[in-house]
């Protein structure tokens, strides 16, 4: 009996003792948090795809309460999101600068020449380690899709061994950029909507050997269009700094010899592209 | 000397892990990258070294007293106090982290209430009082157990990094190659017995 009453003693008075000790510290230690973060982190998409430059939502969350970041920081968020952050907190939205990515190469597997075979790990830095990787030319897409994983949207596509964006699921938070081992990929302002898809600073012989869709360098886009267009070394690159942006009529009226100049639309649909011109002739 | 051969007796001759097979969940579960399983190394040991101490002094004197000349034996009761105690214990350090070191209590992260059930834990209390250990040297059991545990949890999970890009016929990817090359370390522990 007198263990019993003992044992019961002990075991009681130890959850009593446990109990009091914890409760005691939870007050003494509790974290008292700013109920704004939780406000902003409930208002913010969620993603945590890292586009404002934080580890994710709750950072960033953080950072605006305390006036670091602005709301509209977010490129996820849409705009009336950014101000309803902004509506709660009582605090200016910030100027949005909306930017999406774009794969700056338009050689899938018809278009580009491959040098060898790959047939290690599917990861474009493993493939890209390996002899600069499988494909012809050294500066276009490698297609093995890590830019497609790391997106948080899913707004890439594989098609046929080429990256392609889907510019309504894009949100611009450039992870895919960070990811690409080629630096194929760009955040270009949202409202582009012609691009010179094709990455190689080399000669335009060079480029031809390995690829139907290279851009040569010809200028016959900036003959049209002086403004809109830059000539970098041997290869002419939309001018996004300018407010005004190439249009399709741009891109009809230059008539690219090889393709490379296109709307974010045709590049879509780029493999049923056929250049006049080709690399065998 | 004594000490010494507590230290290398828990983490080398008498694993955890590896020689007396406590602590599996965590071993098999949280190994698959080597981020976490540092990460689950760091709450064991810190966890398991406070605990060791909590508990042997508990067991030394509480479990068994002396009432005017009448000895108290409730060591019965040994296993459910150890881990009430250690469920207690944890919940403390979790409250304390939180406000102390938020560095480290998001390191720790999920693993430190997930300790709470954890069967290398109790075992180091249990095996504590099994062995009459002063409280030091439960101390140092505790601590050098947890070292021991990180150790085989480090090892193994650096394997299975190398194993996910390895070739292994289909039948026997994931869990079953993870269970063979348990099985393999262990053996190759077991070349430590007759160190101490």
């Amino acid at each position: 009996m007198e263990i019993i009453t003992y044992a019961i003693l002990l075991m009681a008075g130890t959850g009593l003792v446990l109990g009091v000790v914890i409760g005691i510290f939870a007050k003494l230690f509790r974290v008292v948090s700013d109920p704004r973060v939780d406000l902003v982190v409930e208002l913010l998409p969620g993603a945590n795809c890292g586009g404002c430059g934080m580890a994710g939502c709750a950072d960033f969350a953080k950072a605006v309460v305390t006036g670091e970041a602005a709301p509209s920081k977010c490129p996820v968020s849409s705009a009336e999101q950014v101000s309803a952050i902004a509506q709660a907190l009582g605090i200016e939205a910030g100027a949005a600068f909306k930017q999406k990515a774009v794969v700056l190469c338009g050689g899938d597997r018809e278009q580009t020449m491959r040098l060898a075979s790959y047939n290690g790990v599917a990861d474009c830095v493993s493939a890209s380690l390996v002899g600069s990787g499988p494909k012809g030319c050294a500066y276009g897409c490698l297609g093995m899709g890590s830019c497609a994983r790391k997106c948080p949207f899913g707004a890439i596509e594989m098609i046929n061994s080429l990256a392609i964006i889907h510019k309504e699921l894009c949100v611009g938070c450039g992870s895919c950029a960070l990811v690409c081992p080629r630096n194929v990929i760009k955040l270009v302002p949202a409202e582009a909507e012609v691009h010179v898809y094709c990455n190689s600073p080399l000669k335009a012989p060079a480029k031809r050997q390995v690829c139907k869709v290279a851009c040569i360098g010809c200028r016959k886009c900036q003959k049209v269009a002086p403004e809109k267009f830059l000539i970098d070394g041997f290869r002419a690159i939309v001018n996004y700094a300018d407010s005004a942006l190439p249009t399709q009529e741009d891109v009809v009226a230059t008539g690219c010899p090889t393709g490379a100049l296109l709307t974010a639309e045709e590049h879509l649909h780029i493999e049923k592209h056929d250049p006049e011109w080709s690399a065998e002739k | 000397m004594r000490y010494l051969e507590l230290t290398i007796g828990a983490i080398l001759v008498y694993n955890f892990v590896l020689a007396r097979f406590l602590g599996i969940c965590p071993f098999l579960g949280v190994s698959k990258r080597l981020g976490t399983a540092l990460g689950m190394s760091g709450a064991v040991v810190f966890v398991m070294t406070i605990a060791s101490f909590i508990t042997s002094l508990v067991y030394r004197h509480l479990l068994r007293f002396n009432i005017g000349g009448h000895v108290i034996d409730l060591s019965f009761l040994q296993v459910l106090l150890f881990i009430l105690i250690i469920a207690g214990l944890v919940q403390l350090i979790e409250i304390m982290l939180q406000k102390l070191s938020i560095k480290l209590y998001q390191a720790l992260g999920i693993y430190l209430p997930l300790i709470t059930t954890n069967c290398a834990v109790l075992g180091a209390a249990t095996i504590n009082a099994d062995n009459d250990y002063t409280v030091l040297e439960a101390t140092v059991f505790g601590l050098c157990s947890g070292i021991g545990f990180a150790l085989a949890l480090v090892l193994f999970s650096s394997l299975r990094e190398r194993l996910d890009l390895a070739e292994v016929p289909r039948p026997l990817k994931g869990t079953p190659i993870a269970l063979i090359t348990a099985g393999i370390l262990a053996m190759v522990f077991v070349g430590f017995s007759g160190l101490c």
